[in-house]
């Protein structure tokens, strides 16, 4: 909780103020700007009134082939969340904004349908007469029944925060990238599944048929077929032909996680053979499937036993059937584990967008105290989170594959925020496998627009048409580079840059769309363009977007640097280079894995293809905090690798089109309704939903009711600061177990295991009992083993503080210290229990920072030369401690004993577990009373 | 305290009121064990506490299992199985072999009647002797002779290879109670109320042979004799169960001087009666003795006595030191003394000289008035006889120890490392110097960050 209190104070809790005037100020870097617009008398908690719903939600839909865009479900599932808000309506809008809807069929070329491996599509957009914004994750589960055997989906988070959507992009873009990997492995797996279903009822078809026919054959002597032979015949053919087709899915589906490792291994972070390794990419893929090869194979082996049936000649893909479920389409176990996923991302990115930024910030540093943190901070969170382990473990198959991204994704963080990002908006024209093995020879285009797939083009075109037309108020913010996105109909036009992708890359955004659509551009810091910035550019989004379907790539639209920019150059760099990623990506079509995007890894995006879009959380949030944004400098260096390819780039109007604007005076920016509008949820603090939260808030608000209610907390905090033994004494166990809840926030950790408190015991207590509990709960019995108890303590009263509940006494020794009188005023203004709750892990941070100094000071503990005495040594340990650490009498024993767990931590780190110690005072004991 | 921690009222059954213990309350000044750790491993009472060197010790007990410890670092170091029943006797035993190599071995007695010799470096059993027709109940080294003596019903002499050279017949079915060694190769040994000198002679035929010869028998104790030490090589002490203490001339084996009763409350008539009703020959049996050299420490039922061997009196001592029978005591290289009792505490006093105050001849009634059961005003009083010119002293209690539950059967102090102490509560706790271990932490802190280059600046 580093650094807990400056950001409540940024939280609204402005009574903490009277507590923090005399803190010396803080370093520059965690200041908080002023709120430019407070002499407005804004309120940067504002509600924006046009949000219809309470708080962040998790919505999932579908694009059904049948109804069109429908909401499936929404995390949490409770209709008191998303309101008034019309889920219908906005599953139109993130569904319409899916332009990698992925259709298979029959590709030109090919005799068979084949399976596009689809990367999911990362994309951000605001809706701002609704008020909501929305992360939108789009994928496709393949469904033998459905057109095209896809079916496509996508998963939301919706906040009306759009800062937090576009702060925390790479936080949900990783955890949604998660809970899609299991849901498409389940989808795999279902799908492998019923294709060998429907291969063992085409298989029996067949032998029904053929023995038909065998029948006629024998029957009809006559020397010349019926037509009932013939048509016999043809349906015998048409079975065999659908067998091969099955087959051949089947391999392709079986052969996924292999391709995977592939592109995995495929995948390393050298911009240098990125280009290259693209091209190589490219002939991988196309590569037919091994059937035998694929490691996942023996995950689908295991097949229940199935009674084939007889399939009619003429499967009806009609609209009368009814399409499987999302849980059907997925195993159930991995529908389970997706939904867990989703609740945890939930959980996760609940709250104001403040919170979950200084959380990270928290977590980054605290990371790096390995030496002290384990003293008062919940060390679980420095584990790896059981949720995921499990959700890793889970996935049985495309391990490599997962795990390869999840190195990526690690890495990904580090890469500086850079113009690169913007390149989320570059779009690569997605090529089927098969074809860009022709294409790639010539990605020039190719004029050879077979009918076919100018029907999809069309359809596909109509669809856009559609969704953007509708798209009354819809502002794509961002959309982020899928990596194959393209559907096979797009890759028959291998290098033009499809409509979508002109919409999406649209570099500059409007505050208010004249013509209601706003791109907003899909850059990471895109948040952080100004606004008045932006207002130069009126005609951002002039192109008309029925106009950009031709396939000239005249959706780009170039929208006019306003003059006198000073960015101007910068811009026009960059959009070349941009515009030249772009292409490149083009002659890299139809790789199905992101491959063309590894060049760009010090670019910051990548993995599977998706442009990261969003700076890394850790420099986010210290940018943000600070006020100030990313400087850009340098940035188009990072770009060097691509060339200049002339053919692309004549090829390309839009060169200026990116209006990236990387100026940094980001303020005004805020001045959009929509932006301004920060979480639902008023509570600085994450509501308490994680258990530890949870455990805070109530342990903060005991501890605050404890402070109020007891004029001796001091020293009863001093007993657990230093070492001493509080025993909680009451006959009513909740009200021993509640105390004993509020001064656990006070009991030093002493080992990276559970804190050493123990709620509730009636045996008598033993000397064993206070080396392990630092703080207990006892019970007060009338019976003779009451009067065990009370004798065992007395007896070790000298280790003891004793709080007795029943007659509120306390009796422990004098305190006159002045570190818990800042810890416990019972006078604060402080109401909220999370609030009290990290005040108090500020101040016994600062308790721990001055005990590491005392602990790692080698002349404090260690004589300076061999003869100096003992003594003097003492002597200045104690002149240090009091003088330079300014500890007042008690005080320096809190250190003292911080100091001791530190050195036994760090000795005892590697080796055994060591002895628990027992260390005490001989000072005599006071009775306090109220 | 437990007054309030009863609470309401009530008055308390005040053990502490009634009780004229000497108590010294919770700041204890003087008292360096600050910090304790707690070994656990016996599953009964753990009885004896032995040193093997600088810093082991081996722990015994009613469980029958021996376990090494780590006198600094509280580790666990061997566990050694083998005896079946309780331990009855452990004794240390270094030979130093033709390898130079001192080697440390422990010899163990327990009640299944075998002993059995432990090698301490490697914690493996060396020889199991089961010749025995009782339990043994002591054990002594004879360093100088290289045998050690076995005393059960009988006393055996052995060799190191656990050869029996010789043993004596049948003495007492009771067993022996107490074994010393005396110069020119003689031991004491007290079977129930009688003490009889044995001597080791050469043995005629063999090479290595010893023969045990019975010297002298003396009955002068009236009841069973409980302690026995050897004060230096002119005198010994034995202690007996209804309290005579007897100074012995280890060379002629005479009587130098007897204390008899000298502790009954009788003496002082002035003292509490209550205590007296309630005497029992257990309040005034001589459970452990030690010497300085000087004087002779009795553990005398709950009080402490300090006897001048050249004044020939009890120069000071402490009734009541304990609410219980002091079980064991010991001397401390700075006139310190620790002692223990079946209370479950542990004291430590303090020799200290008394200041002639000139307000010090108060009369005796004065005392019976206002000193009311308290135990240092009895030393006053004891001091107050001889009150001539010889110095005064008197026991202050500079600390207690308290930790164990149940009975502290005994001590062993080891210096600078603090102090175990074992109890029927199966615990042993290593009392140590706070501020002492916090340095040495600090030292070793620094030691591995050097260790760990994290003492090098990183840039």
């Amino acid at each position: 909780m580093i650094g807990a209190p400056d950001v409540v104070a940024f939280t609204r809790e402005e009574e903490l103020e009277d507590d923090l005037y005399r803190e010396p100020p803080l370093p520059e870097e965690y200041s908080v700007p002023l709120f430019p617009f407070a002499g407005h008398g804004a309120n940067p908690w504002a509600k924006v009134a046009s949000s219809k719903f309470t708080r962040d939600f998790i919505l999932i839909s579908e694009f059904s082939e049948q109804v069109g865009p429908q909401p499936l479900l929404t995390i949490p599932d409770d209709a008191k969340v998303s309101g008034t808000f019309d889920l219908n309506y906005f599953s139109l809008r993130i569904m319409s904004v899916d332009y990698q809807a992925s259709f298979v069929g029959h590709p030109p070329g090919s005799a068979y349908p084949k399976l596009n491996f689809v990367e999911d599509s990362k994309v951000v957009l605001g809706d701002s007469k609704e008020g909501a914004f929305a992360y939108v994750h789009h994928l496709t589960l393949y469904d033998l029944e459905a057109r095209g055997f896809v079916r496509p989906f996508c998963m939301a988070y919706i906040s009306a925060d759009e800062h937090k959507i576009m702060q925390q992009f790479q936080e949900l873009s990783a955890e949604f990238s998660k809970a899609s990997e299991c849901l498409k492995t389940g989808n795999r797996k279902a799908f492998a599944n019923e294709l060998e279903k429907k291969l063992k009822d085409l298989d029996y078809t067949r032998t029904v048929l053929h023995n038909e026919t065998e029948l006629q054959k024998k029957a009809n002597d006559k020397g010349y077929y019926t037509t009932q032979a013939i048509e016999k015949a043809n349906e015998l053919a048409s079975v065999e032909k659908s067998i091969i087709e099955h087959q051949d899915l089947l391999r392709q589906i079986r052969s996924y996680p292999y391709r995977k490792l592939k592109d995995s291994e495929f995948h390393p972070y050298d911009p240098e053979c990125a280009l290259g390794q693209a091209d190589a990419g490219c002939d991988q893929d196309p590569a037919p499937p091994d059937p035998a090869e694929p490691g996942e194979m023996h995950l689908y082996t295991h097949i229940p036993s199935y009674t084939p049936k007889l399939i009619k000649a003429k499967s009806a893909k009609c609209f009368d059937k009814k399409l499987k479920t999302l849980e059907e389409l997925c195993d159930v176990y991995f529908f389970t584990q997706t939904l867990d996923q989703l609740h945890h991302i939930e959980r996760t990115f609940r709250g104001d967008v403040c919170y979950l930024l200084t959380e990270q910030i928290s977590r980054a540093l605290l990371k790096q105290q390995s030496v002290t943190n384990f003293l008062f901070e919940d060390m679980s969170f420095l584990e790896e989170k059981p949720h995921e382990k499990q959700y890793r473990s889970c996935q049985g198959l495309g391990q490599d594959a997962t795990d390869g991204k999840c190195l990526e994704e690690s890495l990904a963080p580090k890469v500086v925020i850079s113009l690169g990002s913007y390149k989320s908006s570059v779009e690569c024209v997605p090529i089927k496998m098969e074809q860009e093995m022709q294409d790639s020879e010539e990605p020039k285009m190719s004029e050879s627009v077979t009918s076919e797939h100018q029907e999809n083009l069309d359809y596909l075109d109509a669809d856009l048409k559609g969704s953007i037309s509708s798209g009354e108020s819809i502002e794509v913010l961002g959309t982020e580079k899928p990596g194959l996105t393209k559907s096979e109909s797009q890759a028959s036009l291998p290098v033009m840059p499809s409509p979508q992708a002109g919409r999406s890359k649209v570099g500059s955004r409007r505050t208010v769309s004249e013509d209601s659509i706003e791109v907003l551009s899909t850059c990471p810091s895109e948040s952080l363009i100004p606004e008045d910035f932006k207002a130069s550019y009126p005609s951002a989004i002039n192109e008309e977007p029925h106009a950009d379907s031709d396939a000239e790539g005249g959706l780009r639209f170039a929208p006019r640097l306003s003059p006198g920019s000073a960015h101007d150059d910068d811009n026009d760099d960059i959009s070349k280079q941009e515009s030249l990623v772009q292409v490149d990506a083009a002659c890299c079509i139809g790789k199905e894995s992101p491959n063309f995007l590894e060049p760009l890894p010090e670019l910051g995006q990548k993995e599977d293809g998706v442009v990261r879009i969003p700076p890394r959380p850790y420099r986010a949030a210290e940018q943000g905090l600070r006020g100030g944004f990313p400087s850009h400098d340098g940035v188009s260096g990072g770009l060097l690798p691509y060339e200049l390819d002339s053919r692309y780039l004549s090829g390309s109007r839009e060169l200026s089109k990116s209006s990236l604007d990387e100026c940094s005076d980001s303020t005004s920016h805020i001045s959009s309704a929509a932006s301004t509008c920060s979480d639902r949820t008023p509570s600085p603090a994450r509501p308490a939903c994680q258990p530890g939260d949870r455990h805070r808030k109530r342990a903060g608000q005991n501890a605050l009711r404890f402070i109020r209610q007891y004029p001796f907390a001091h020293p009863a905090i001093y007993s657990l600061l230093s070492g001493r033994t509080l025993v909680v004494l009451g006959e009513d166990e909740a009200m021993v177990k509640k105390l004993v809840t509020a001064l656990s926030i006070f009991v030093p950790n002493c080992g990276a295991y559970a804190k050493p408190v123990k709620h509730w015991v009636t045996a008598p207590l033993h000397l064993v009992d206070f080396q392990k509990w630092k703080l207990i709960g006892l019970q007060r019995t009338v019976s003779p083993a009451g009067v065990n108890v009370l004798h065992a303590l007395s007896r070790y009263s000298r280790y003891l503080s004793i709080l007795d509940a029943d007659s509120k006494t306390l009796r422990c020794p004098l305190y006159k210290g002045s570190v818990v009188a800042r810890l416990a005023d019972h006078r604060t203004q402080i109401k909220r229990g999370s609030t009290y709750y990290m005040h108090v892990q500020s101040i016994l941070t600062q308790l721990c920072s001055k005990a590491f100094l005392f602990t790692f000071c080698h002349h404090l503990h260690l004589p300076i030369s061999e003869r100096e005495p003992e003594e003097s040594v003492v002597s200045r340990r104690m002149n240090f401690l009091k003088l330079q650490l300014g500890l007042a009498n008690e005080d320096v024993k809190i250190v003292q004993y911080l100091a001791e767990l530190l050195k036994l931590h760090y000795i005892q780190e590697q080796g055994q577990g060591g002895n628990p110690l027992l260390r005490f005072d001989y000072v005599p004991s006071f009775l306090y009373k109220i | 305290m437990l007054r309030w921690l009863i609470g309401g009222g009530r008055e308390p059954q005040g053990l502490a009121e009634k009780s004229s213990v000497q108590t010294i309350g919770e700041e204890q000044i003087q008292n360096p064990y600050t910090e304790l750790l707690v070994l656990k491993g016996h599953q009964d009472i753990v009885r004896f506490l032995v040193q093997i060197d600088d810093c082991r010790f081996a722990s015994a007990g009613d469980d029958g299992i021996i376990f090494l410890w780590n006198a600094q670092t509280g580790e666990k170091l061997f566990e050694l199985h083998g005896h079946t029943h309780k331990i009855t006797a452990i004794a240390p035993f270094s030979s130093s072999d033709v390898s130079e190599e001192k080697n440390l071995f422990i010899i163990t007695a327990s009640a299944d009647r075998t002993v059995i010799v432990w090698d301490c470096t490697s914690g493996r059993q060396v020889q199991k002797v089961s010749c025995f027709h009782s339990t043994v109940k002591c054990l002594t080294v004879l360093q100088r002779l290289d045998v050690w003596l076995s005393g059960g019903s009988d006393l055996c002499v052995w060799n190191r290879k656990l050869d029996l050279l010789c043993k004596t017949s049948h003495l007492t079915d009771a067993g022996i109670s107490a074994l010393v060694e005396l110069p020119k190769n003689c031991v004491a040994v007290a079977v129930g109320k009688e003490l009889i000198i044995f001597r080791l002679c050469p043995s005629s035929n063999g090479s290595e042979g010893w023969n045990v010869l019975e010297v002298k028998r003396l009955v002068d104790h009236e009841d069973n004799i409980l302690s026995l030490v050897s004060v230096n090589d002119l005198t010994f002490v034995t202690g007996s169960h209804v309290g005579e203490l007897i100074v012995w001339d280890a060379l002629d084996w005479t009587k130098q001087a007897s204390e008899c009763n000298f502790w009954d409350s009788s003496v002082h008539p002035d003292a509490q009666p209550e205590i007296k009703l309630s005497q029992s020959p257990n309040e005034t049996s001589v459970q452990h003795l030690t010497s300085d050299g000087e004087c002779v420490f009795a553990a005398v039922g709950k009080g402490i006595y300090v006897y001048n061997l050249q004044m020939k009196r009890v120069i000071a001592c402490q009734r009541t030191a304990h609410d219980s029978s002091v079980l064991h005591i010991e001397k401390l290289p700075n006139r310190q003394l620790i002692s223990c009792s079946e209370d479950g505490s542990v004291r430590i006093w303090e020799l200290r000289e008394k200041q002639q105050l000139p307000a010090e001849p108060v009369p005796t009634g004065f005392f019976n008035m206002w000193g009311f059961g308290r135990a240092n005003k009895q030393a006053n009083q004891t001091a107050k006889k001889m009150q001539e010119n010889t110095p005064m002293y008197f026991l202050e209690l500079v600390g207690d120890l308290i930790g164990h539950s149940s009975a502290v059967q005994m001590f062993l102090y080891f210096g600078e490392l603090g102090l175990a102490t074992c109890s029927a509560d199966h615990l042993i706790i290593l009392w140590k110097d706070g501020e002492r271990e916090s340095s040495l932490r600090s030292l070793t802190l620094f030691q591995k960050l050097a260790q760990n280059g994290d003492l090098q600046l990183k840039l």
